[in-house]
Parts: C-alpha cells; sequence; structure tokens
C-alpha cells in the first residue's frame, strides 16, 4: 500500500477573524488556502462556488490567503486589497473581482474595484501602502505552512488536508465522506 | 511495518528507505551551477534543511521548491539554509530556479546518478529520481529529522519548521 502522507491538520480552526461563507453550525466545513493571482486558484473559484450551492447550508467556507509572493508579485497587494475591502464589509464583492479579473492586479487595478464596490477610497488607498492589513494577510499564511499547506489552492475539509483532486465532485465526495479522525490504519 | 522491500534497503534505513535520526548525515559535494559546488560540511555549525525531490518543473503553484521558497525568511529565523536535490542537471536547475525566482541552492545528484540520495535512502530505483524527502541536520551533521513523504503529495513545510523549532530549543553539548 501507498506511503502514508503526515497527518496534516488546520492549526486555526474556522473563527471569528475568518471571512466565512455559510451557519456557524453546518455540519461540515471546506477551508481554502488562496492565492489571487494563482491560476489554479482562480480555476477553483467557480468550483468552490459549485460546492456550496450544492450544500448549501449543510457547509462552511472560509478563504485564507496564502499569497506566493515570490512567483506571484500581485498576489500580496491582492490579498491585502480584499482585506482593506473586508474591513469594509465587503471582502467577498472584491474577492470575487480579483478572481475574475487575475491579469488585472495592479495598484491601479485594485483601485478601479474599490471604486466599483463604492468603498470608502480615501481609506482604502491610504491603507493599501501602510500595508496596514498585512500582518493579517500574514497570519493567514503562517496558520496555513504550520497546517501544512502545501501550494495553491490547499483545501481543508472538516480540518484535514484534502490531498486529493478538487474539482466539484471530489470536494463534495470528501466533505461528504465520515469523518475520519487521524486515522493511520484505513 | 515488515516491507517486502526492506532487503534492498541500507542496514542504516528505516523501514520507509530514508536515514533516520541520530545517524551521521552523509557527507556530499555537488553542484549547483556549472563552476560551483556545495557540500554539506560547507554549513557545519548550522541547520541544514535538504529536500529531495523527482524533478525540476513540477505544476508551478503546488511545487514544493517554490513554497520553500517563501518560507525562506522562517527557516533563515533558525539559521538553517535549505538545499533542494534531484538528478537533474546544473543547466536544468539553473533555468528552474531562475523560472521559479529561487534564493536557494538547487544541487545536481547527477553522476554518478543519485549517489547522494541513494546514500541518504531516498532514491527510486524503477523510476530512476529521488524521494520526496526531508532532512534536517543539525550543526554537528547528525541527521535530527527525517520524512519520506508519498511521491505525489508536497509534503509542505509544517514537518520541517516543528524539526528546526524542536532543534533550536535543544541544547547544544558546549
Amino acid at each position: 500500500m501507498a506511503l502514508q502522507s503526515r497527518i496534516t491538520r488546520l492549526v486555526l480552526p474556522i473563527g471569528g477573524r475568518d471571512h466565512v461563507l455559510g451557519p456557524p453550525d453546518a455540519p461540515v466545513t471546506l477551508v481554502e488556502y488562496g492565492d489571487y493571482q494563482c491560476p489554479h486558484c482562480g480555476a477553483a473559484h467557480p468550483v468552490v462556488k459549485t460546492v456550496l450551492r450544492h450544500l448549501g447550508r449543510n457547509v462552511r467556507f472560509a478563504f485564507r490567503h496564502f499569497p506566493l509572493a515570490e512567483i506571484h508579485p500581485n498576489a500580496l497587494p491582492a490579498a491585502e486589497a480584499a482585506e482593506a475591502a473586508g474591513a469594509q464589509n465587503k471582502f467577498w464583492e472584491m474577492h470575487d473581482l480579483l478572481f475574475a479579473n487575475q491579469d488585472a492586479l495592479e495598484h491601479r487595478d485594485l483601485v478601479r474595484y474599490a471604486e466599483a464596490l463604492d468603498l470608502d477610497l480615501p481609506r482604502f488607498v491610504a491603507e493599501l501602502p501602510e500595508h496596514t492589513w498585512y500582518p493579517r494577510v500574514r497570519e493567514d499564511f503562517m496558520t496555513g505552512l504550520r497546517s501544512g499547506a502545501n501550494g495553491t489552492p490547499t483545501f481543508f475539509v472538516n480540518g484535514m488536508r484534502h490531498d486529493g483532486p478538487w474539482d466539484a465532485e471530489s470536494l463534495i465526495e470528501a466533505l461528504a465522506a465520515p469523518r475520519v479522525h487521524a486515522s493511520k490504519d484505513a | 511495518m515488515a516491507n517486502a522491500n526492506t532487503l534492498q534497503q541500507p542496514a542504516q534505513a528505516t523501514e520507509t528507505g530514508v536515514l533516520k535520526p541520530g545517524v551521521p548525515a552523509p557527507a556530499f559535494a555537488l553542484r549547483s551551477t556549472p563552476d560551483q559546488m556545495v557540500s554539506l560540511a560547507d554549513f557545519r555549525g548550522q541547520p541544514v534543511v535538504i529536500a529531495f525531490y523527482p524533478a525540476d518543473w513540477s505544476p508551478v503553484c503546488g511545487d514544493q521548491m517554490t513554497l520553500y521558497n517563501e518560507v525562506l525568511p522562517e527557516f533563515r529565523k533558525h539559521r538553517a539554509v535549505v538545499l533542494g536535490i534531484s538528478v537533474d542537471g546544473v543547466w536544468c536547475h539553473g533555468a528552474f530556479a531562475s523560472a521559479r525566482k529561487l534564493h536557494f541552492p538547487l544541487l545536481a545528484d547527477f553522476e554518478p546518478k543519485g549517489a547522494v540520495a541513494k546514500a541518504y535512502g531516498a532514491y527510486r530505483y524503477p523510476e530512476g529520481v529521488s524521494e520526496r524527502a526531508l532532512f534536517v541536520i543539525d550543526g554537528n551533521g547528525s541527521i535530527y529529522w527525517s520524512y519520506l513523504s508519498p511521491i505525489g503529495v508536497n509534503p509542505g513545510a509544517d514537518g520541517i519548521l516543528e524539526a528546526l523549532e524542536s532543534l533550536s530549543a535543544t541544547p547544544r553539548p558546549a
């Protein structure tokens, strides 16, 4: 039989700090560590929407930042922009815009999206260069790292790293599977 | 625990093949560029993270070396250096490192092919590539932690960080 992977568990459960979709008492949880400039995350974005639609009130979803800034120079500013929008209660709106426009994530583009979302623009524009939200993005990154996030996107299904394929069917199947807690023997 | 392959493994290898903690890390000197050699001995006195991986050019966003490149500042907090090792040649490594903007050396375990991977119990004979195996070597040149990942699974960085933290917390003999 194939070698067992390290048991990789989410070190920080979904909590009040997170951007969350779905009810707090949903029976299953999905956490994505993602990067707005990563094409695979862009491909995963509609997949996650499909999964959430399919599972409805039964799933809670949180998105956390995992910008691979060395290969994606716009990933970090984009993540900060999402947080800046989040501070004005428009996280998911900005999140969708960023994934819909992955090839336009320069500073001027981020400002354009903030404008389109009718954000308090002076505040948004001031927060980006001050890196007001960098610590928050960094905290996401570090929790991902400590949880075994190994690239983007990395999904955690009910707190365990999901190493399989992440098409909608596979994610739904993984989320629906009976929970296995750190079992070494299948 | 018993494994049908144990007969082919070096004496000191664990049941999964890779050298285990407590044994001296086999010495090596490998090329990082056409005219530069890197030796394990160069880093005596500081922790060394060795990441054997099967091949350059795996898909970008899930790539193990790309991840370690992002995590370098965390590794450096422990004064640790990172060395990536595969059987790819120096020119391949050079192109890969440049494309991914890697800031740590990739070493070519190229001739004799896979000799260092074999010494660490981290060579896959049928495929002729390194395993996806991680080692943390302490400042005295002993293996402090090792981990063999399923070849298709990028092991991430959490195990390495735990090992480095534990190593930093261990008092060094005077």
